[in-house]
């Protein structure tokens, strides 16, 4: 609690410090490769003859996906704040990646907790990090993914808390980390809306996006917000709700309290939580952003899923049609717009956030179609 | 009177101090949980603290979320715990605080979980994943019904923070010995023996201290500056790899404080 009020009042004094914001400004737009372009998917919107399909190009920022906006300006804070080194969690290790090189950015000594399973299937993260001077401590106790590493993380920085700052990957936790993450990812946002109207004069109607924790459809969604504006956010339907090998917690769960904050939360009648799955690590988790669960209540946003062959399929479709691999966390959101596009005239506008790149997914998705590829 | 207040009240009058066993419910499963708090209390425990297993217990070291994991397949929730209780307050008045988190407790309802646990006998409750800030309605129950509320003071606390902790607590304070989780070493005591004579300070209270003891010299240790002392993670251990064993362990614990 303590190091949560410090991290509180360091926060609102970098929100207001010229020198950290722009400092932040720069690294942005020479280090992540911001503005990321806004990219009109002509044959993607040809393909499926509905509305007009823009990708929020996240998977061309530095590190290959939009973790590195928040990881970027959570290492510079930790920095300011004197803390010696960072923590985090990660499970498709995107965030991990970004944390690590953050941390090597600003010069931090920097530990990733990575479950078991998400090291096994995403292996290529897992040495990326180490290349970039992280050691990456393996979660092997509870399930064993996202969940558990956020759990050992929290444990470390309770441990640790003097020296070490916990760079927590997603609007999620205890107060301040939702707001917090939610800001260093809303650039997403603030450019997408500057981009569609400099591209099409006006706003879009749909903005998709996967939600796992949320922070890449919170990045997009926040500046919309007080626009009138279809919002979706899709969640990992796994193998279908009805078995309970999901990641659906608007659709499949209730109301709990986990991890220091009180949200959606996929839980048992006593309070323990259920194991979730999903074909992607970063969507594989049980509970999901507290703001998240507030616009569903709100009815600001729509919530659906996308089940596993459903997002493999819109994977394939991406990369085939548009020449580009999106990562399987951000595939839930084109097998979303692949529903809701032809379904919606030509003159109508979506933007999707190809939240990162499906580069670290290659061989994960080799294994289940059963090619072998070394 | 709350029987862990009359158990400090009498520790007082004859100068002893309190030894505060954890044990985690249902590991390895609700039967022997049963026979060792009868055993805790003939080795002389003033207190027991029953683990009520969650399935995420971020306070708890690997020792004792294993032994969650294990009482969780052995079918033990909050509301198996109670009846469990009722059970229990037939043989033993032997003061019992639980030691859970907050979802179970918000999944059961609040409410209707203080009224049961009260009935059912329960004496204390730890919840450290909730901090008093977000306990007001929690606590305000548990004073009702004549529960104590225990949180827990780290030695990162400031004055201000063991004020707040201090003022939301009941039965005693839970002095954490170290930064960090259950099970983990111990820091070096002249660490926090300053911080911990300013807790003394600011309240009249007892405080317990837990986390990191592992052995009877820790526990003697530890003892010399507090009113009672807390040993969980090592006597799970003992408990699940050298069950034989516990007896004699558990009794040179109580020698100890």
């Amino acid at each position: 609690m303590p190091a949560l009020l410090e991290l509180e009042a360091e926060y609102a004094k970098a929100k207001k410090d010229r020198s950290f914001l722009d400092e932040l400004e720069l690294l942005q737009k020479t280090y992540i490769g911001r503005p990321t372009a806004l990219y009109f998917a002509k044959r993607l919107t040809e393909y499926l003859g509905g509305a007009k399909i823009y990708l929020k190009r996240e998977d061309l920022a530095h590190t290959g996906a939009h973790k590195i906006n928040n990881a970027i300006g959570q290492a510079l804070l930790a920095k300011k704040m004197g803390k010696k080194r960072v923590i985090a969690e990660t499970g498709a290790g995107q965030h991990g990646v970004a944390t690590a090189t953050g941390a090597a950015l600003v010069g931090l000594e920097c530990e990733i907790y990575m479950g078991s399973i998400d090291i096994k299937r995403q292996a290529l993260n897992v040495f990326r990090m180490k290349l970039l001077g992280a050691k990456v401590n393996e979660v092997s106790i509870g399930s064993q993914t996202l969940k558990d590493a956020i759990n050992e993380s929290m444990r470390d920085w309770t441990t640790n808390v003097r020296t070490t700052h916990y760079v927590l990957g997603t609007v999620f936790g205890p107060h301040p980390f939702p707001s917090m993450v939610r800001d260093f990812q809303a650039v997403i946002g603030k450019e997408a809306k500057r981009q569609i109207l400099k591209a099409e004069g006006r706003l879009p109607d749909c903005l998709i996006a996967c939600v796992g924790g949320g922070s890449n459809a919170m990045g997009l969604f926040n500046e919309f917000l007080a626009d009138n504006i279809r919002m979706i956010g899709v969640e990992a339907g796994g193998r279908g709700i009805e078995g309970g090998q999901h990641a659906a917690r608007f659709a499949g769960g209730s109301i709990g309290v986990l991890q220091g904050c009180k949200t959606y939360l996929l839980q048992d009648e006593d309070g323990n939580v259920l194991e979730t799955h999903s074909v992607s690590a970063g969507l594989d988790y049980a509970s999901v952003g507290p703001q998240h669960a507030f616009f569903k209540d709100a009815g600001r946003v729509e919530y659906t899923y996308a089940v596993d062959d459903e997002a493999m399929a819109a994977f394939e479709l991406l990369s085939r049609t548009e020449g580009i691999i999106p990562a399987l966390e951000s595939a839930h959101a084109i097998a979303e717009a692949a529903k809701v596009a032809p379904k919606m005239s030509g003159d109508k506008i979506i933007i999707v956030n190809l939240s990162g790149r499906g580069d670290k997914d290659v061989q994960q998705v080799a294994k289940i179609k059963g090619i072998e590829i070394c | 009177m709350n029987r862990i207040d009359r158990a400090f009240k009498r520790l007082r009058a004859s100068g002893g101090k309190a030894f505060i066993p954890y044990i985690m419910a249902g590991d390895p499963n609700i039967e022997t949980t049963m026979e060792r708090v009868l055993m805790l209390e003939e080795c002389g425990a003033d207190i027991i603290e029953l683990g009520v297993p969650f399935s995420d217990p971020v306070a708890d070291g690997p020792t004792i979320q294993r032994a969650a994991e294990r009482a969780i397949k052995a079918g033990v929730s909050l509301k198996r715990m109670l009846s469990f209780m009722t059970e229990l307050r037939k043989r033993s008045q032997v003061p019992i605080i639980f030691m859970t988190y907050y979802n179970p407790v918000f999944k059961y309802g609040e409410e209707n979980f203080i009224e049961d646990a009260a009935a059912a006998g329960v004496d204390g409750m730890i919840i450290p994943d909730l901090p008093p800030e977000e306990a007001g309605g929690l606590i305000k129950e548990c004073h009702a019904k004549g529960i104590n509320t225990i949180f827990l003071v780290a030695p990162t606390s400031t004055a201000e923070r063991m004020k707040v902790i201090a003022f939301a607590s009941r039965g005693f304070i839970y002095y954490v010995s170290m930064t960090g989780i259950t099970g983990s070493k111990l820091s070096p005591e002249e660490q926090f023996r300053g911080h911990l004579g300013r807790l003394k300070e600011l309240t009249g209270r007892p405080v317990a201290i837990g986390f990191g003891i592992s052995n009877p010299d820790d526990a003697r240790n530890m003892a010399a500056f507090a009113d009672g002392v807390i040993v969980g993670s090592a006597i799970v251990r003992k408990f699940h790899e050298d069950p034989g064993g516990a007896r004699e362990f558990i009794k040179k614990l109580r020698e100890a404080i």
